[in-house]
């Protein structure tokens, strides 16, 4: 399947190519109707094909060559492996476990969608309590040097720090699963959020400084009006890459913890060894993490000015 | 004598890396009520140092400012600035980088209607009324200047400061604006210190044009009565000999006595 759709896309170049040459003939042959409005009209009509299939060629041909290559370098390796499953026997299985996403066999038996959600609402959870944290934080770092030279020192050692190494620290505390994986969240997500909105602020032009001095503008007004809209692309910044971090630990915290979760079930499929279920978690996992950032990214460019 | 804008025996040291920078010293000047002062200079001469020392924006390291009686310790809205960089908020709309000013000057002591017929009325004194709900970036780079001088305005500052209000902008929008400053000043009476490298600028707006020396230790070199009649036509003047003499007595200073060497 997958070198006759290669040889399918090579073929649709060599149309495309052909067709782009089709194009070129055309708008030389017909320089001298080109001021009469159906010659116009039929150029521009060239034109619009011809930027088409410049666009076709240009972005959306290569993701698709480079999707089928990995594709079939996944097929090679699985075809010389025992264990490995390829990408069809992945596929068929994984139709099977979406057809039915949320059904409900007891604690240790639930379907994809329960365990893709009850992950979504732990990073949820922590993320949101970090946010509330963190961003505060950063603009009181970013804004009070003293409060600045109190708190980099304690950044500069924790944040360094594997998220999982917070876990047992949020076991012994709250003495169950679920509220140390969220601590774990929480701790791993919080420092992009502090460090890009105190950077946000520190960066925050002098411009807009001096005129706020001028304006004699109180320490509220200077928030609400110049330091919160000026800091807002760099917090998103950070919330960007707290969300990240926060979806690249919840699959480890889960797999420590147990429970419900993608992570529990990577886990509890490796021992099934049900590899295909493994390999589909990955991918989900990852088609989750770029919509959480393409959808970030989304409100990101709605502060920008 | 007491002056509206008393500045004495000042002094500004920057603490750098490589030691101490001398960037003004001995600065003595004084300015009447309604009066229009440039400060003409080469670039690094400190001329924007001692606006941002009347400004309140930097502290002088000796020496002492007044202004209207009281020493300046501080920024504030009673010494209005019109930024280089226009430096209005971009995400905020003309009507609003004005009407934060007015709040800010006028919210205690008056109503909201009466602090929007100001806001309006500052933005249509620089012909702004119709694009008052723009946006920063949806005006040009002029109309951008005209609401920082609305917003300057806007605060009845005692002293307005303008800090090369007209340098980023092209040369026929430039004269324009100055055009309207020319009016704007007239109409107003207002007290203005400007910082300028325009020779015709100063020439054309000006009362007195003190001329600075090249730095470090920059000072006043030089203070020229500009004694031509208001109202000023631009058109009229680029033939008045009194004109052509005051802008060859600032181009001798700059260029004979004060040259700069090239950088």
């Amino acid at each position: 399947m997958t070198v006759v759709s290669i040889k399918q896309a090579r073929l649709n170049e060599d149309l495309s190519s052909t067709a782009e040459e089709i194009v070129v003939h055309k708008a030389i042959h017909e320089p001298v109707a080109a001021d009469k409005p159906v010659g116009s009209e039929r150029k521009s009509r060239v034109i619009n094909i011809k930027a088409s299939l410049e666009f076709f060629v240009k972005r959306i041909l290569p993701p698709i060559i480079g999707l089928m290559l990995f594709v079939m370098l996944w097929e090679l390796i699985a075809q010389r492996s025992e264990n490995l499953p390829g990408p069809i026997k992945t596929w068929a299985s994984a139709v099977e476990l979406f057809s039915d996403p949320f059904y409900d066999n007891g604690p240790n038996d639930k379907g994809i969608g329960w365990n893709i959600l009850n992950s979504l609402e732990r990073v949820g959870m922590g993320f949101g309590l970090a946010a509330m944290i963190g961003i505060p934080l950063g603009f009181m770092i970013g804004r009070f040097a003293f409060f600045s030279g109190m708190a980099s020192p304690i950044i500069s050692l924790l944040r360094p720090v594997s998220p999982l190494a917070w876990l047992p620290i949020g076991l012994l505390v709250f003495k169950e699963a679920q509220p140390a994986a969220i601590w774990v969240i929480f701790i791993s997500s919080i420092w992009p959020m502090i460090i890009n909105t105190a950077v946000g602020v520190s960066k925050v032009p002098q411009d807009y400084m001096n005129v706020a001095r001028v304006l004699n503008l109180s320490e509220w007004k200077i928030f609400t009006k110049i330091l919160f809209p000026a800091v807002l692309p760099y917090m998103m910044t950070g919330v960007r890459l707290a969300i990240g971090v926060a979806w690249l630990v919840i699959v480890a915290a889960e797999m420590l913890t147990g429970g419900v979760g993608i992570g529990f079930w990577v886990w509890d499929e490796w021992n099934n060894l049900n590899v295909e279920h493994i390999i589909i978690a990955i991918f989900v996992v990852g088609i989750i993490g770029l919509l959480l950032e393409q959808a970030l990214l989304l409100m990101a460019k709605r502060f920008e000015y | 004598m007491n002056k509206y804008v008393q500045v004495e025996k000042v002094q500004m040291v920057f603490e750098t890396k490589k030691g101490k920078f001398v960037a003004l010293k001995d600065i003595d000047l004084g300015i009447d009520q309604g009066e229009f002062i440039s400060i003409i200079g080469h670039s690094g001469c400190g001329k924007s140092t001692l606006l941002n020392l009347v400004a309140g924006l930097i502290d002088a390291t000796g020496g002492a400012l007044f202004c209207a009686g009281r020493e300046i310790a501080g920024p504030g809205p009673d010494r209005a600035v019109v930024f280089q960089n226009h430096s209005l908020l971009p995400w905020l709309t003309c009507f609003d980088n004005v009407h934060l000013a007015v709040e800010r000057v006028f919210g205690r002591k008056e109503d909201k209607a009466s602090l929007k017929k100001r806001t309006k009325e500052a933005l249509e004194l620089v012909g702004l009324g119709h694009a008052m709900y723009k946006l920063p970036h949806e005006i040009s780079g002029g109309m951008k200047q005209r609401v920082g001088i609305a917003r300057a305005l806007s605060m009845q500052p005692k002293v307005l400061l303008l800090d090369e209000p007209f340098g980023a902008l092209d040369a026929l929008t430039r004269a324009h604006l100055q055009d309207e400053l020319l009016r704007i000043v007239a109409a107003l009476g207002s007290t203005a210190i400007m910082v300028t490298h325009d020779v015709d600028e100063a020439v054309l707006l000006s009362d007195r044009i003190v001329m600075m020396t090249n730095g470090p230790a920059a000072t006043i070199g030089e203070v020229l009565e500009v004694n031509l009649p208001r109202p000023r036509d631009r058109l009229a003047l680029a033939e008045d000999a009194r004109y052509v003499h005051l802008r060859g007595e600032v181009l001798k200073f700059l260029y004979a006595r004060h040259k700069k060497e090239a950088a």
